[in-house]
């Protein structure tokens, strides 16, 4: 550990705001990166379910019961999440 | 190796691929991001010269790094489109523009935040941070281009055309620091000999690059699926991939 304690580390010998604003940053945009793909996956899918409804299909019937399971296999962060 | 090209150009192939690659690679990323931002915010030790605030170095060098070789996987999959009109090499080019535009931003972002204590100021028009402006451009060039026509295969062409010709600046980033007078450091991680960086600092930052690599991967593979299935709702296979997962 480079650090004494948890306020030093917060601190970091006054450079703390520039590491921990770039740090933050940086996992704020990364965040951002993997769940607007994911978001917009679940958007296309609910679309796409909302149109066999109103056909009517066949498909539905499958496409309902196995919904839990497609779900968390199209987002695999939903399960992994940090 | 052309059966692989072949696979690779197939929509419901690649959407299989896609699921099950980031099963496995998205939470690697994800844990390679977590330990690295920790061993480089505590447990690497503080720099001799500058303290603390180089600790920005583990994610400033990873995001630069990636975000240079993210423009040459955009160029190369924009001249497989121009030259053999594959369609899944459109969707690769356009799946990773946003991704290396914001990792050039958040270098120049870190590198700002970086440059106030250790050079005294937030910008400077520096040759290696000018040129990475320009990267960034070039990233948000190909997206507003590509918004630009109606029709979009000509957007595709255009966009391939611009992101070939930004190939030029690649070189420009990685030499300008031995070609100008430059404030920006020159690199601490050399191919061929001795590396200007301690072991206990090389390992983290090595670490990171990796993480930021695998993620890039990650977010091209999402975006290029999230595109798949946007372009495919009526198809057949699409269907069958919802219901018979």
């Amino acid at each position: 550990m480079a650090f004494d304690s948890f306020e030093a580390a917060w601190q970091m010998a006054g450079h703390g705001p520039y590491v921990w604003g770039a740090y933050a940053l940086t996992f704020a945009l990364l965040c951002y990166l993997v769940v607007s793909p994911v978001l917009q996956m679940r958007q296309i899918r609910r679309q796409i379910v909302a149109q066999w409804r109103r056909q009517g299909s066949t498909d539905l019937a499958v496409a309902e019961s196995g919904d839990a399971k497609p779900a968390a296999a199209n987002s695999p962060e939903a399960s992994n999440a940090p | 190796m052309w059966s692989v090209i072949h696979k690779m150009g197939s929509p419901p192939w690649f959407y299989r691929f896609a699921g099950v690659f980031l099963r496995w690679c998205l939470p690697l990323a994800l844990a390679g991001l977590l330990v690295g931002a920790l061993w480089g915010l505590f447990i690497a030790p503080p720099d001799f010269r500058q303290g603390n605030s180089y600790r920005i170095i583990f994610i400033h060098v990873p995001a630069a790094v990636v975000a240079l070789a993210g423009y040459y996987l955009m160029a190369f999959a924009g001249l497989v489109s121009l030259v053999w009109k594959i369609k899944m090499a459109d969707t690769a080019m356009r799946a990773v523009a946003p991704v290396g535009g914001a990792l050039t931003f958040i270098a120049l972002a870190t590198g700002a935040i970086w440059g106030k204590p250790t050079w005294g100021a937030w910008w400077v028009w520096d040759a290696r941070v000018t040129s990475m402006l320009i990267l960034l451009f070039l990233y948000l060039g190909v997206i507003a281009l590509f918004e630009a026509y109606e029709n979009k295969a000509v957007a595709a062409r255009a966009c391939a055309v611009l992101a070939l010709v930004g190939t030029v600046n690649i070189p420009i980033i990685y030499k300008s620091v031995d070609w100008w007078y430059s404030l920006h450091q020159p690199a601490s991680i050399k191919f061929t000999g001795e590396s200007a960086i301690d072991s206990s600092m090389l390992y983290p930052l090595l670490l990171n690059i990796g993480a930021f690599y695998l993620t890039f991967a990650c977010v091209v593979v999402l975006n290029m699926r999230a595109a798949l299935m946007n372009i495919h709702r009526q198809s057949a296979w699409l269907t069958q991939e919802l219901t018979h997962p």
